[in-house]
């Protein structure tokens, strides 16, 4: 590496992004720099850590946040609208490592290593959460699952930075869920994640929003189980469905954490659990 | 070889100018500049807390810092901890024998100053194993790591009061 550059403001931010399309951006690092340790280092880094523009969590009209990208879980787990409105987000947040990394990593940065085992993935896509994204040119606003292309592949140009994420107010009731299996709750790498937001109207399930992290080449949200649900009152019935359309709609594999059945089965459970608990 | 930085740290209290490849994790500097090795290198990768330092206040990992994040900060390490006496955690660690081979006691050592200078109370035994999930101790099953930080916690709420 022979620059490390530290940008005092977000046009500085963007203005070294174009200058430099081959440096690493860096937010906390706490996945970069496990990734760096079996590499040569890059040509140069540009630091985002504390940039005031990227970071803390801003009201938006209607209820929703807006979370600059480089807020840390720290942050959010004391923020009490994230507390209020987004449980979701804030149990996903308490479970990912431990206080260190916490301190640490950050929401955009999660979002732009894209590992499909990412914790705070989940919550966003179950949230609908909306990925704001800037170059010197202006910024734009897209969909969270548009934004999530491929295998820890993102729609993001070289030129381009992730400045913060949206979300907005869930609807009035809507009940969320968050639950993570791995081999122990802090640290460990998971074998499966849930995130689930659903509302009932007059005892049937009006809306339901499910995503899955580590079940697919990314994480991903369970759209033919959600139809097999929506309308449907919550019912062992209606679990035996959502388990049978999630059986045609994800493709976990075996891997050193786990088995592709073991994951299946689990999310199977997971989508049951939380259908019963409405 | 890369071009060095300069850096430019407060270390346990004193003002410490340190030049390092821009590459330099925190935790390297410490070890291999300033000869600081109270804070150690487990698995390099975030997984151990062996390598855990105060930054600001707040305890991080060393080993997945950059240096050059570091500059222009306070940082902490296990060598700052013992002034005249030793610290009550120090003192509660000893007397509860909760370092058998002692490779994670300087991160716990930090990670736990942190958490209970933060608190400023005394806290339970659910609070610390939450709040110390991030380091590991392979040699004593944790239960007398989390009784002395439970015993610190109450002397230093006390002293505080005091």
């Amino acid at each position: 590496m022979s620059e490390f550059l530290s940008p005092k403001d977000l046009p500085a931010a963007l203005a070294a992004r174009a200058a430099h399309p081959d440096y690493i951006p860096v937010a906390g690092g706490t996945d970069y720099m496990v990734a760096s340790k079996d590499r040569l280092p890059p040509p140069g880094i540009i630091n985002l850590f504390g940039l005031g523009a990227l970071t803390g969590v801003t009201d938006l009209d209607g209820g929703g946040v807006r979370i600059g990208a480089c807020t840390t879980y720290a942050t959010l787990l004391g923020d009490a609208r994230i507390a209020n409105t987004f449980p979701l987000l804030r149990d996903a947040c308490r479970e990912v490592g431990a206080s260190q990394i916490q301190a640490r990593g950050t929401l955009g940065g999660n979002i732009a290593t894209s590992s499909p085992v990412g914790d705070s993935l989940p919550p966003l896509l179950a949230l609908d959460a909306v990925i704001c994204v800037a170059s010197s040119a202006g910024e734009r606003r897209v969909a969270y699952e548009d934004f999530l292309v491929g295998y820890r592949k993102i729609d993001l140009a070289a030129d381009e930075l992730i400045v913060a994420i949206e979300l907005p107010a869930p609807h009035v009731g809507a009940m969320q869920h968050w639950r993570k299996v791995g081999t122990r709750r802090a640290q460990s790498i998971s074998k499966v994640m849930m995130a689930a937001v659903a509302h009932l109207d007059d005892g049937r399930i009006a809306d339901i929003r499910i995503a899955l992290g580590a079940v697919a080449d990314r994480t991903v949200r369970a759209r033919a189980t959600e139809d097999a649900l929506r309308g449907s009152a919550p019912s062992e019935e209606a679990a035996k469905r959502a388990r049978e359309a999630l059986r045609g709609e994800i493709t976990p594999i075996d891997d050193l954490r786990s088995t592709a059945e073991y994951r299946l089965g689990v999310a199977e459970n997971l989508v049951r659990r939380f259908v019963l608990s409405l | 070889m890369p071009d060095a930085l300069l850096l430019h740290m407060k270390v346990n209290g004193e003002d410490v100018e340190v030049a390092a490849p821009p590459h330099f994790t925190l935790l390297e500097v410490l070890r291999y500049k300033l000869d600081l090795i109270g804070s150690k290198q487990g698995c390099d990768k975030g997984d151990c807390g062996a390598c855990t330092v105060q930054l600001d206040g707040t305890a991080r990992l060393s080993c997945l810092t950059l240096a050059a994040q570091a500059d222009g900060r306070k940082v902490r390490t296990v060598e700052g901890m013992t002034a005249a006496h030793l610290h009550p955690l120090q003192d509660c660690m000893d007397k509860q024998v909760a370092a058998q081979c002692g490779f994670c006691t300087p991160g716990i050592l930090m990670a736990a100053e942190a958490y209970l200078t933060k608190q400023a109370r005394a806290v339970s035994r659910d609070e610390v194993a939450e709040a110390m999930a991030g380091n590991l101790c392979r040699c004593t099953g944790y239960v007398k790591i989390v009784d002395a930080i439970v015993e610190a916690s109450e002397i230093m709420a006390a002293k505080e009061q005091g």
